[in-house]
């Protein structure tokens, strides 16, 4: 037995020397076939794949995909494409750049900027690229250049697409623009599909839904003769334009919405509530996109970004408020939620509150305050002694938990790049961000929307179509359908985060109940609202002060004498018809009362008709027969 | 004895062998493997388009690389004969599990995330399947049996279809090369390997049928490339342009048009070789090509020299598994092999492959200097 062992491991190694050395040689023999295939390749072929590699970078010519079109809901082109001629030239053909330039100036005369951005771009490009020198030529500068085209080769009348935008400004924040594809933006995209493409989406919707919006690419492999000129098109690969994309938004309600803040600066967001479309989406002030397409001058860019008003911040998707007294149905709702509090419960108002062991008065806005007070008088009123009273029972906790409940703190999920979260006050938060203690007196604060707590106009949409909804929580969406070229459109389906659910549904009648007499009761805060709509609406008014007010005392009524960007800003968050909500909106003003009076505006214009847009404002008329309410309750003061 | 006797003695040339025996370093294959590296460097600065970033990392890869060579290296031969199952096993969990729970990785999940670092199975396999095998084979005695050759198939096409599914067709192929080459040197009789020919050949259309689209696509255009220039025959048309174009002596280094005009893609992973043959031409390739072979030829002395059964087969299947690796990538490069996404070992640029290789490397160094010497 020991034997044979012996002689199978001397077989053995003998077998796998043998094998090895029949490895070597077919090793040998594969290597030789790989050398005769080099020599092949470039000793026997080296005239033809030097010629191919000669000319190979004009064979391949890529044609620019046509971008796709967005329209809003009722087909209204918002973004298009308009033909055209522009000015292009080649690098690699031309020997004297600042030569070529002055010849051109005398025939086609070229701005600074013009000649600036194109030595921008020819330090970005490569040499065989076209780039465009001048874009919107003339007739008669295309007339013009082709008589003297003899003189300039490797400079070009192309035709071309250019995005334009033919709302100008009106519509600049949610759709964005395109603009030159820069350096950084080539790391992330696809550079081949892009090889033709000279913009690229930069912001908002054109940025959003950029892959679907672009297409793809095309390519053309083109013959040349000895001066490198086209011949003919050999082979083509099409190009496949991209989707066109309609938004859910209303053109004309967004005007009407422009026209509404009628210069003010601040946001508004309309939701239809059942599906999350968002109808209007306006940050005023703002600037028109199209001085973007072509490219900005520094200047001009410098004037945008250092102006006081800020246009170029987008203040509906990222401009982050203290909600203010408009917190307070969300907190009403959750106090009977919880059972801290039921419909009957109510407190005697002296105009202010005081924690225990506390020297610190918390004062309502009315000054010697508003008697016996139960749940409903309290959001009418917007009595703030009853949500500090309420807010000490309930605890931070609670108060957070129903804010989260309406999507507050975190993203909502739009379709827009760059939103910001906002963030509810906790007291883990407070300790991580500004290293201090939650106190007490941190709560009381939080139960009439100040603190810490901040929101976009964004989110105060979503909470109020959610109120509207009575609980359920739909995504707010841009998207209402794309459309492949030569195919049916492609609708976007509602999604629902969240869905909150009341121990009793009796509870969203208490508080929806008291949001209508906001409007329609004597006492109720909304009263510039205006009592005589055509149908139902469901509000809360807030103020945001702007600085503190040192003296109490001060007349808040009055701030028309103050300086205008010192003024409180107003915040309105409303509904309607309330049997039956079809929008939803979210309104900030800044430094002004009239978010009131401005929902008013679009709420006419959207539930009763455009006509009403010019009639004389309602809300003159009832400021002037109820100016004794105005007297004792027009703000929330903090 | 004296003092210049004791000097001579410690300088010798015998002596200093000994040193590099202790530290358990093959001087020859170290040096080839150095000079390999280099080259390959001064080709990928080329190919990356002077990028220094990516020259550095690639060096810093090859630092780890090296220091994993060098503790696979210290480590007896008897070791890798005791983990050989464990490791194979192991191997194939986690090729299930990247199936299940893959990480994305280069758009499709090949690498499984282990919270620290992020691992390729499929890396691990092409060292346990050879050491599986050679481990089984050491144990049953050869030559082979018709049953544990069907054995041997299914611990080499289990792992490999399931790499190919990853889908990575490169990895699976490097893998099945690796398990077979183990089974070629173990003695597969010819008329066998006829038969498993013809066999393969008879399921290809079942094969066709498991390929990814793309894998197709590539078969396809590796048949007929100039029908479709500008689609998926574009890599190898203007592949073939860059090496053609290259002539005698090549473009001179950094002078590629084809590279730097941005012709040729994936020109500093798979397709590298085109930019070497591009920029140094036909001397240039050979003269890599035999660079490689020198460290073929090392590893065929080490399969020789070796003394039992399991390091035999162990050395002699991670040599011609190296072999093969780079062949099959200069055979898709040059246009006599199809596409499949193999990188060239070594030089293409990227991570776990080069580590692996090392490794491979160590085990080799491992086999060679842990050799007991017998008196002659």
């Amino acid at each position: 037995m020991r034997r044979i062992l012996i002689k199978d491991h001397v077989q053995e190694i003998q077998l796998i020397k043998n094998r090895a050395i029949i490895g070597l040689v077919l090793m040998f023999l594969l290597i030789f076939c790989l050398i005769g295939r080099l020599a092949y390749l470039q000793l026997a072929k080296n005239d033809l794949y030097t010629t191919l590699s000669k000319k190979n970078w004009l064979d391949l010519v890529p044609v620019e995909p046509t971008r796709g079109l967005i329209f809003d809901r009722n087909g209204v082109v918002l973004a298009e494409n308009i033909p055209i001629f522009s000015l292009d030239v080649v690098p690699d053909k031309i020997d004297n750049m600042a030569m070529l330039l002055s010849q051109i100036t005398k025939i086609i005369p070229l701005t600074d900027l013009e000649i600036a951005q194109f030595q921008k771009q020819l330090k970005e490009h490569r040499r065989f690229d076209e780039i465009p020198l001048k874009m919107r030529l003339t007739e008669d500068e295309v007339a013009t250049f082709a008589d003297h085209q003899y003189q300039f080769p490797g400079v070009i009348v192309k035709a071309r697409l250019m995005r334009h935008y033919p709302f100008g400004d009106s519509f600049t924040h949610v759709l964005g623009y395109v603009g030159r594809i820069n350096p950084q933006e080539l790391d992330e995209i696809d550079v081949a599909n892009y090889s033709a493409s000279n913009y690229i989406g930069k912001t908002g919707i054109e940025k959003f839904y950029e892959d679907e919006l672009h297409g793809t690419v095309g390519y053309e492999q083109v013959e040349n003769d000895a001066s490198g000129e086209p011949v003919r098109v050999l082979n083509r690969i099409k190009s496949v334009p991209g989707q066109n994309v309609y938004l859910t938004l209303d053109s004309k309600l967004q005007q009407a919405v422009e026209k509404a803040l009628d210069g003010h600066r601040g946001a508004v967001v309309a939701i239809q509530p059942s599906t999350g479309q968002i109808l209007a989406m306006v940050s005023e002030p703002t600037y028109d996109p199209n001085i973007f397409v072509t490219g900005v001058s520094t200047q001009d860019y410098k004037t945008l970004q250092d102006s006081l008003d800020r246009p170029l911040y987008d203040r509906a998707l990222r401009g982050l408020y203290p909600l203010g007294s408009t917190i307070k149905p969300y907190y009403a709702l959750q106090g009977l939620n919880t059972g801290i509090i039921d419909e009957h419960f109510s407190i005697q108002d002296p105009g202010w509150f005081q924690l225990k062991n506390s020297d610190h008065i918390f004062h309502d806005h009315k000054k010697y305050g508003h008697g016996i007070v139960n749940v409903s008088k309290a959001i009418i009123t917007s009595c703030d002694t009853f949500f500090y009273e309420l807010a000490s029972r309930m605890g931070i906790e609670r108060m957070d938990q129903i804010l989260n409940q309406f999507g507050f703190g975190q993203l909502s999920g739009v379709d827009l790049e760059d939103e910001l979260p906002g963030n509810v006050a906790t007291p883990e938060w407070k300790r991580r961000v500004k290293g201090m203690n939650w106190f007490p007196g941190d709560t009381i604060n939080a139960g009439i929307g100040q603190g810490f707590m901040q929101a976009t106009p964004l989110q105060l949409a979503q909470g109020v179509a959610t109120l509207a909804n009575r609980g359920v929580r739909i995504t707010p969406h841009l998207l209402l359908a794309q459309q492949e070229p030569g195919k049916a459109m492609m609708s976007e389906s509602v999604t629902t985060p969240y869905k909150i659910t009341l121990n009793n549904n009796h509870y969203w009648d208490i508080v929806i109940t008291a949001m209508q007499d906001v409007i329609r009761s004597d006492s109720g805060t909304g009263y510039r609202f205006g009592r005589d709509a055509p149908y139902t609406v469901a509000a809360k008014t807030g103020t945001v002060q702007v600085i503190r007010k040192t003296n109490y005392e001060n007349d808040h009524e009055n701030q028309d004498n103050w300086p205008e960007r010192l003024r409180d800003h107003s915040v309105f968050i409303a509904f309607a018809p309330v049997e039956n909500p079809q929008i939803a909106l979210a309104i900030i003003v800044e430094n002004s009362n009239q978010a009131s009076v401005i929902a008013r505006k679009i709420f006419d214009y959207y539930l009763v008709g455009p006509q009403t847009l010019n009639a004389p404002a309602p809300t003159d008329k009832t400021q002037d027969t109820n100016h004794d309410i105005i007297e004792g309750t027009p703000y929330d003061v903090q | 004895m004296t003092f210049s006797d004791i000097l001579k003695q410690k300088f010798s040339n015998e002596r200093s062998r000994s040193i590099w025996q202790s530290l358990h370093i093959d001087v020859p294959l170290l040096l080839a493997l150095i000079l390999l590296v280099l080259l390959g460097l001064l080709i990928l600065y080329s190919a990356s388009g002077q990028n220094k970033d990516i020259v550095q990392q690639q060096g810093i890869r090859f630092g780890i690389a090296a220091a994993v060579m060098f503790v696979f290296a210290q480590i007896p031969p008897r070791t890798y004969q005791f983990w050989a199952l464990p490791l194979y096993l192991i191997g194939l969990v986690l090729l299930v599990a990247v199936l299940i729970v893959g990480h994305m990785g280069n758009g499709a999940p090949r690498w499984l995330n282990l919270g620290f670092f992020k691992f390729q199975p499929s890396e691990l396999m092409k060292l346990a399947i050879p050491m599986f095998l050679a481990w089984h084979f050491h144990k049953i005695h050869l030559p082979l049996k018709i049953r544990s050759v069907i054995f041997a198939g299914i611990i080499i096409f289990v792992p490999a279809i399931l790499a190919a599914k990853q889908p990575d067709l490169g990895t699976g192929v490097i893998l099945m090369v690796a398990g077979l080459s183990v089974l070629f040197l173990a003695g597969l009789s010819f008329r066998f390997m006829a038969i498993l020919t013809f066999i393969i050949a008879c399921c290809t259309p079942i094969l066709w049928f498991f390929m990814h689209n793309y894998q197709r696509q590539r078969v396809l255009t590796f048949l007929n490339p100039e029908k479709d220039p500008l689609g998926n025959g574009y890599h190898i048309i203007q592949s073939k342009i860059a090496i053609g174009s290259g002539g005698m002596f090549g473009k001179g280094w950094l002078n590629g048009t084809q590279s730097h005009l941005h012709f040729l893609p994936e020109r500093a992973t798979d397709f590298i070789f085109a930019v070497s043959g591009e920029e140094f031409g036909f001397v240039g390739s050979s003269i890599l090509i035999l660079l490689f072979m020198i460290i073929i030829a090392r590893g065929l002395v080490i399969t020789i020299n070796a003394q039992d059964t399991f390091t035999r087969l162990l050395a002699g299947g991670l040599t011609l598994t190296f072999f093969f690796s780079f062949f099959i990538n200069m055979g898709m490069v040059t246009g006599i092999l199809p596409v499949v996404g193999v990188p060239l070992p070594l030089i293409s640029y990227g991570g776990s492959s080069i580590v692996t290789m090392m490794a491979s490397f160590g085990i080799l160094m491992s086999i060679q200097t842990h050799r007991k010497l017998l008196g002659t």
